[in-house]
């Protein structure tokens, strides 16, 4: 593989998988805390409709999602999404469904004393929420959490599939070019692994800090 | 919006092609993925470091990596080394070792949650090792962790339709034919994804009753 192909196409690749990454991201922990807390909610309603979300986005393929939004969603309501963003918010409102019973998960574990104890102090709910319930919630999230991100970074090369030039797309590319496919391919997988664990590090690291915080101590 | 039922009829036939492939793919994937994972789980108790290592690398490699870039991979990469292999094979090993990789941490879970004391009353009978593994761990072990590999083969399944990446004519890659073909994009993409929706919600809760019965 020449320079020319690694500057113009695979670092750039390279750069546009982590901002995939982290707008995704962004946006499915959005989700996840949305739909995660409303499923706690009171209202029969509310938790229906936050649990019928989950069903339908955990339920299809990410991928199907995507090329949904991508070629169907423009002549439904008129406009088009450009690639990137279809990308986005399929990874963001498909993986936000698996953070919602991580979050969901959480806070029902949080022991029921706590809840009281808030409703003892007449707290408002958001009060509850805010500084009984999720403090103590976050920190047990973070190994789930950090699965899922794996996850959504893997779940980034799909949107090579929408010609979208991230580092999957790169190697496509690269492939064309150089009619070889060995090389390139390792380099793409191995590139995935490094940004896998910088962030099963990080998420360690940041485990630590949370539950230190708490009085716990982490493993 | 217009929604064409009539391009939902055209598009049936196709559909039932792709959903035989999709069916098949998850059969012969789960079979690879639930084999070869329970041979990882076996290799990291294995007493020689040199089994353990090599085993944690490649299954940790292979989980990290983006299913869709090793089934390019494969089907790139094997016949320049003079393997050659149909797309719906390659697709289906890849899915297979994919997934073994996540089976293998369940079997391990699994396995470690067997009491203690079986493992020592298998030894206190002097059974040979093969039996001890045959008929006192695996089936207190299988039984565990027969829900969460269901909950694998329901994330395969919703993985299949990246095969359409290589090709194979799967769900995905029927609508892609057939949208191709009649310009109709909105029906069949929406068929295919109402059908992945109401195959895995029945097969989660069957899941869930199953964990019910048999873990608690």
């Amino acid at each position: 593989m020449t320079a020319g192909l690694w500057q113009n196409w695979v670092l750039p690749g390279i750069w546009i998988t982590l901002q995939l990454l982290i707008a995704s991201a962004a946006l499915a922990a959005a989700v996840a805390f949305t739909v995660g807390t409303a499923r706690t909610h009171r209202s029969r309603t509310v938790r229906f409709l936050a649990g019928f979300y989950t069903e339908v986005f955990r339920g299809t393929s990410a991928l199907i999602l995507m090329f949904w939004l991508f070629f169907v969603l423009p002549p439904l309501v008129g406009w088009q999404l450009v690639p990137m963003w279809a990308a986005i918010l399929a990874l963001g409102l498909s993986y936000g469904a698996y953070g919602a019973e991580i979050v969901r998960g959480a806070l029902n574990a949080v022991p029921k004393a706590q809840r009281e104890a808030g409703t003892a102090l007449s707290f408002t709910p958001w009060q509850r929420l805010r500084l009984v319930l999720l403090p103590q919630a976050v920190p047990e999230m973070i190994p789930s959490f950090c699965n899922l991100l794996v996850e959504l970074l893997k779940g980034t090369a799909l949107v090579s599939l929408l010609g979208v030039g991230d580092v999957s797309f790169a190697a496509y590319l690269v492939r064309l070019a150089t009619q070889e496919s060995g090389g390139i391919y390792t380099v793409t997988l191995v590139v995935y692994f490094v940004i896998a664990l910088v962030i099963t590090r990080s998420m360690k690291a940041l485990e630590r800090r949370g539950k230190a915080n708490l009085g716990v101590v982490a493993k | 919006m217009n929604w064409d039922w009539s391009a939902v009829a055209d598009f049936m036939p196709r559909f039932w092609d792709g959903l035989l492939v999709t069916l098949q793919v998850l059969v012969l994937g789960s079979l690879i993925s639930f084999s070869l994972g329970l041979v990882w789980a076996l290799g990291f108790r294995a007493r020689s470091r040199l089994v353990r290592w090599p085993v944690h690398a490649v299954t940790e490699f292979v989980r990290t990596t983006p299913l869709l870039v090793q089934l390019f991979f494969l089907f790139f990469v094997l016949p320049e080394w003079g393997v050659q292999f149909s797309a719906l094979t390659t697709g289906t090993l890849a899915i297979g070792l994919h997934y073994s990789t996540y089976t293998a941490q369940v079997y391990r879970a699994g396995i470690d949650a067997v009491p203690a004391g079986q493992w020592e009353a298998a030894k206190a009978l002097s059974l040979p090792r093969h039996r001890t593994w045959l008929t006192v761990i695996l089936p207190q072990a299988l039984r565990r962790i027969a829900p969460a590999l269901g909950n694998y083969v329901i994330a395969m399944l919703k993985d299949t339709p990246l095969l359409a990446g290589i090709s194979v004519l799967e769900l995905l890659q029927q609508s892609r034919l057939e949208s191709a073909a009649t310009f109709q994009y909105t029906e069949p993409l929406t068929v295919i994804g109402v059908a992945f929706v109401l195959i895995a919600y029945p097969a989660s809760l069957l899941v869930r009753t199953l964990e019910r019965r048999l873990v608690h």
